[in-house]
């Protein structure tokens, strides 16, 4: 299929899903509402004319001040036709929660548990959501842009080697 | 008598009826252990040596190379490229360069793209020397680790010719690259190319037909095709499963579609096709910079639009404008417009991605990398199921981790 009409296509195949759709720099996008990701990422992977079977990437992106404030963005390539997708899901700061992939994608286990470390997204029924990259008492999320870049948080105290050295005398 | 052999006694039967060989024991392998690089943490379950369940940890080596890349100009950017992969770091600068440049709708010059196409394959040929030699060590074979070693190091004196650095080479820029190629690059390519080929043809025989190499490669640490898709597996661990992806073919950048090339792949999805695969593509990339280096225009290496690359330093010395607009695109960065881009190119490990996003300011808005080998940790656990504990290290040691890549 040629990659011109993957956007028509998608629209006839999901009626009523797609809220937004453009492409840009050569990367189709959709922009679908949260409540129908998972009927939507699933159609996409088992779809014969998508079969969008490799999941690139999750991320998120945070623009702060901004409603909604938060982007997800899931990147999809097709090993079967050659062709890739970017889908888009805006959640609000009172609600940054949507349905996990992780049935969907074994990768998205690790990819989503980075998403929620990094900007504290919630994905709801995901296996095991805990931090992947931070340290278990870490507080805040660090890709926030509200979270402060020189903030510190160490685990064991810091200690200037000139003042406190290692060993004394 | 019989009060005083009463708890020799109990104590026998304890042993008899708690078998400890029967038991299950948790073992935590790491992140202080030699072969994990002090970057992973693999908290083992065993029966005996098997491995019942592998779960990896990952984290040890972040340090929050995306909110970085957020406070810096494009440019800025770049050398926090080279320490994502250090074993490959012309291909992180490349990349990074090509999906600012996607946003920015420019495409660099004929004879930049081929300069990046020879960097980016010298880059991959050191990734998989390195994880081949060091594979080779940790299963024992430690002169072909160093072989392997001495062939990288002539390598690694091409990079340094041509960036003036080793590992750290911040030599793309967006819209170019920083140098020219020195003027006597093609006959030194060739004399280390002939000297590659030597110690490649010595290193095949003496693995490929290795019984204890074979014992500790073969069958170990396999993974399915569906498996591996579904891990989002990429590079050479999806191509040892038998699926000829290659971003190079399959999306191509810089002129690949040029170069002709076979994609290796596998059969087995175990460590010893990896191993082949990587062994296969090196000679590969060889190929493709011999015919890089044959087919190569002259021409200018970078953009000629003073919003995006810096002025000839004369200009700069010699009248106020040029010092003007050096200063503003240092200070201010590259205005890139608003926008978003992914692209990726085939990373030594697998497919590299950046995403990008801009808000028109000189500094990027969000900057997201796709590091291919935490895929492959993800994936880990999966495939060391069943394993010994001995095969953690040759698996792990196939799919490549880099701490700096996959912890960022």
């Amino acid at each position: 299929m040629a990659e011109a009409d993957i956007l028509s296509h998608i629209e006839t195949a999901l009626p009523g899903t797609i809220q937004e759709q453009h492409s840009s720099h050569g990367n189709d996008t959709i922009v679908i509402d949260r409540g129908d990701l998972p009927t939507v990422l699933s159609q996409l992977k088992e779809h014969p004319d998508f079969a969008f079977n490799l999941l690139l990437d999750i991320t998120g992106v945070d623009f702060f001040g901004k409603e909604p404030r938060f982007e997800v963005v899931y990147h999809l390539h097709s090993l079967t036709h050659n062709h890739r997708l970017r889908v888009k899901v805006r959640l609000t700061e009172e609600s940054a929660e949507l349905p996990s992939a992780a049935s969907v994608w074994k990768s998205a286990d690790w990819l989503e548990r980075e998403v929620w470390d990094m900007f504290g997204i919630t994905f709801t029924d995901h296996p095991d959501l805990r931090r992947i990259l931070m340290y278990e008492e870490f507080r805040g999320h660090p890709l926030r842009k509200d979270y402060p870049v020189n903030k510190r948080q160490p685990l064991v105290e810091e200690r200037d080697p000139i003042t406190n050295p290692w060993h004394k005398g | 008598m019989a009060e005083a052999a009463a708890p020799l006694l109990r104590a026998q039967k304890d042993v008899a009826e708690h078998d400890p060989t029967s038991e299950i024991m948790e073992l935590q392998m790491g992140p202080s252990h030699p072969a994990t690089h002090g970057t992973i943490k693999f908290n083992l379950t065993l029966d005996g040596e098997k491995i019942l369940n592998c779960a990896v940890e990952i984290g040890y080596l972040h340090r929050g190379f995306e909110k970085m890349c957020e406070q810096r100009t494009w440019n800025h950017c770049i050398p926090y490229t080279d320490r994502l992969n250090y074993a490959s770091p012309l291909i992180n600068n490349v990349a990074f360069a090509l999906t600012a440049e996607q946003l920015l709708d420019v495409e660099v010059p004929e004879r930049c793209q081929y300069i990046r196409v020879i960097m980016s394959e010298i880059s991959r040929i050191t990734d998989h020397l390195t994880c081949l030699g060091m594979a080779a060590t940790e299963a024992g074979a430690i002169s072909v680790g160093f072989y392997l070693m001495e062939s990288r190091e002539t390598l690694y004196d091409l990079v340094t010719a041509v960036t003036g650095a080793r590992l750290t080479v911040s030599y793309a820029r967006v819209g170019g690259v920083t140098h020219d190629l020195p003027h006597d690059f093609a006959e030194r390519v060739r004399a280390a190319f002939a000297d590659m080929r030597r110690i490649l043809s010595d290193c095949d025989k003496l693995l490929s037909k290795n019984r204890i190499f074979i014992d500790r490669m073969s069958g170990v640490g396999a993974i399915s095709t569906e498996d591996a898709i579904s891990y989002s597996l990429t590079g050479p661990l999806l191509r040892a499963t038998g699926i000829p992806y290659d971003v190079r073919k399959a999306q191509p950048y810089s002129g690949y579609d040029r170069y002709e090339f076979d994609i290796p792949t596998g059969t087995q999805g175990d460590n010893y096709d990896r191993f082949s695969v990587r062994f296969e593509e090196i000679r590969q990339s060889m190929r493709i910079i011999e015919q890089a280096l044959n087919g190569i225009p002259s021409g200018p290496i970078r953009i000629d639009d003073p919003q995006i690359t810096l002025p000839e330093k004369k200009q700069v010395y010699g009248n106020i404008e040029g010092l003007m607009n050096h200063f503003k695109l240092v200070i201010e960065g590259v205005k890139i417009p608003p926008g978003e881009a992914f692209l990726s190119v085939e990373g030594a490990n697998g497919e590299l991605g950046f995403y990008l996003v801009s808000d028109g300011s000189g500094r990027p808005y969000r900057v997201r990398v796709r590091p291919p080998c935490f895929f492959g940790m993800a994936a880990l656990g999966e495939m060391l199921r069943g394993c010994l504990i001995s095969d953690i290290i040759t698996t792990f040691g196939m799919v490549n981790m880099i701490g700096g890549e996959c912890d960022r």
